[in-house]
């Protein structure tokens, strides 16, 4: 009996160990700013920096942006494909998985041949119109997670059937929608957003490439730049991650509906 | 012209004709049951009632107007599925309260409607409960309270017990066949549960491969099966090969003992094989009068059930299983042991070549 619970447990530790000595490490580097005793001087440094503040700011603010354009664009597609169009489902559920497939180097370039200054459609001719190409390109990034988030959700409460119900006692559309499919699918839409912010809080590449002054770029400039500072943006970059992915449980634990079978 | 009329309905996926040609009509306040296997197209029946498959072709008509091309939300038709449906996020009294606020009816005409309705369903404490908080039987009849909160013109029942343990099935069908009965609401019931079909019914249509196969009340559909599918299907038959000696007289020989068949033998000729069937109900194990047919036969099987005891009795290639009420005075018969059987002339009911 002890043997067969020792296993379990050794697994669990040596998978803690892995993830959280490097966490430690990392922390305890981010202390070392002052010679010979630790000190919180890199984070005093850090947010003390303004470009932090603006860098931070912008990237939260694409965060809820890409949010919002995510869930305009999920929810619908994810609810018409569970009620009036499953056979279209395996198409959807490819074109979700595309952005997991191709990386995001290669999507970026192909935004700025697609809306080059000299396109049809100039995207990247402005500082505010780059903004919205970056945000479409989060969009794009947490497609995969957001469309399964929301798809889960609402398998877990048969959007189908419950249309039906709502349709049977002379509700519109919109009153479906508004009062029963989104209400029912808040967690799995929460889950889907707070996965959205993490993705876009830390995103490098697509920012770097667009030019634009987000939070990713910034920590690799930092990181190019300084030596402990760059360890307490890790450190704060992953406490605001896991803030949101203990969110989602937060939230998740709220109000425990059934799954109509 | 009736209350509910479905003329010439039809419904084609493809190459699949999943209903066809189905015409029935509907008296106000009756209770019609679909009863049939599975596939053969009795949800979907119900579901062109309530306007979530479009008819290939056919009209439905309720009070007289046209609803074939109507959305399901401008029927006024009231649906109860076999899954509940409650809205997860809501109470009982919030999803019984859904339709009329959907309706746009006042604040207060709102409560008292739901205090009603969830005091017709006897669950008038249990407003404030969420759906994960009730018991499926609960659960169902706070989405029946829901379904007729709104006054609809028909009710419809999509196998609305078929998740239930068989208990409260047997009470709940009760509660819903009086309460129809005191609303007077039309009502289409789905099953495939003949039990079900039989005890709650005015009317059965049977269906098979998207065919009426017969309508009538459930006496009829029992008593006088029009097909052989419906005899088999409804009720448990005894099948067996009887040799036709005289159509005239109605005399057949079953492995050799004559027996007499008052039921019709039209085209049918001397000497020819045809099964025949005949309702475990039918049987008894005594000698009976001399009216009835009588036949010798081995008790083969006795399973003592409680109420009933059920025995198979052998006469030679063929068998039959007939039910007696258990008498705790005598005790069941032996196996291997000599019986006679007897059943009424007009038990025997002569069955088409290929019907075993």
């Amino acid at each position: 009996m002890k043997s067969s619970r020792f296993a379990p447990w050794l697994a669990i530790a040596l998978g803690a160990i892995y993830f959280i000595v490097p966490l430690v490490a990392t922390f305890e580097f981010s202390l070392r700013k002052r010679r010979g005793e630790y000190s919180f001087d890199a984070y005093a440094w850090v947010f003390a920096d303004q470009r932090f503040i603006e860098s931070f700011t912008y990237s939260t603010v694409v965060a809820i942006v890409t949010i919002a354009v995510g869930v305009l664009l999920v929810v619908p597609t994810a609810y018409t494909i569970r009620v009036r169009l499953p056979r279209l489902r395996p198409v959807v559920e490819f074109i979700t998985l595309m952005p997991l497939v191709i990386p995001a180097i290669i999507i970026v370039f192909g935004y700025l041949r697609l809306y080059n200054s000299s396109s049809w459609l100039p995207l990247t001719s402005s500082r505010r119109a780059t903004d919205l190409l970056l945000v479409f390109s989060y969009a794009t990034l947490a497609l995969p997670y957001m469309y399964r988030a929301v798809d889960t959700g609402m398998r877990a409460i048969d959007a189908r059937t419950l249309t039906e119900a709502a349709q049977s006692l002379g509700a519109s559309w919109l009153t479906i929608i508004l009062r029963v499919i989104l209400p029912n699918v808040r967690v799995a839409l929460l889950s889907g957003a707070f996965l959205t912010f993490a993705i876009v809080i830390g995103e490098f590449t697509m920012a770097s490439l667009l030019d634009r002054p987000a939070f990713g770029p910034y920590m690799q400039n930092i990181g190019a730049n300084r030596a402990y500072e760059p360890s307490a943006l890790a450190v704060i970059a992953f406490v605001v991650t896991w803030a949101c992915m203990g969110l989602i449980q937060l939230f998740g634990r709220g109000r425990r509906f059934t799954a109509i079978e | 012209m009736g209350f509910l009329d479905l003329e010439g309905v039809q419904k084609v996926y493809g190459q699949n004709t999943v209903v066809q040609n189905f015409n029935l009509s509907i008296a106000r306040g009756e209770f019609v049951s679909f009863l049939g296997p599975s596939g053969c197209g009795k949800t979907t029946t119900l579901r062109m009632i309530a306007g979530f498959e479009v008819p290939t072709a056919g009209t439905i008509r309720i009070d007289g107007r046209d609803v074939t091309d109507l959305k399901p939300n401008q029927r006024n038709v009231g649906m109860v599925f076999q899954s509940y449906a409650l809205f997860p996020n809501l109470t009982a009294a919030e999803n019984v309260a859904f339709g009329l606020r959907v309706a746009g009816q006042p604040r207060e005409a709102i409560r008292k409607r739901v205090e009603e309705m969830l005091s017709i369903i006897k669950l008038p404490q249990l407003g404030d409960r969420y759906p994960y908080q009730l018991s499926g039987g609960q659960q169902q009849r706070v989405a029946l309270a829901r379904a007729l909160a709104v006054s609809p013109a028909v009710l419809l029942l999509d196998e609305p017990l078929s998740a239930l343990d068989a208990k409260i099935r047997v009470s709940l069908r009760q509660e819903i066949r009086s309460l129809q009965r005191e609303l007077g609401i039309t009502t289409v019931y789905v099953t495939h549960d003949q039990e079900e079909a039989l005890s709650m019914s005015d009317r059965i249509v049977v269906m098979s491969e998207g065919r009426m196969e017969q309508v009538g009340t459930p006496f009829d559909i029992y008593n006088y099966p029009a097909t052989r599918f419906v005899a088999s299907f409804v009720g448990t038959l005894n099948i067996m090969d009887a040799k036709i000696v005289d159509p005239l007289s109605g005399r057949l020989a079953i492995d050799g003992q004559e027996v007499v068949s008052t039921r019709g033998m039209n085209g049918v000729r001397a000497g020819e094989t045809r099964p025949i069937a005949l309702r475990p109900e039918a049987i008894t194990i005594d000698g009976g009068g001399d009216d009835r047919n009588r036949m010798e036969g081995t008790i083969e099987e006795v399973a003592f059930l409680g109420a009933v005891v059920r025995i198979r009795v052998r006469f030679g290639e063929n068998a039959v299983w007939l039910d007696t009420f258990n008498n705790p005075g005598v005790a069941p018969p032996a196996r291997g042991s000599k019986a006679t059987v007897s059943f009424g002339r007009s038990d025997l009911l002569l069955l088409e070549a290929e019907a075993r």
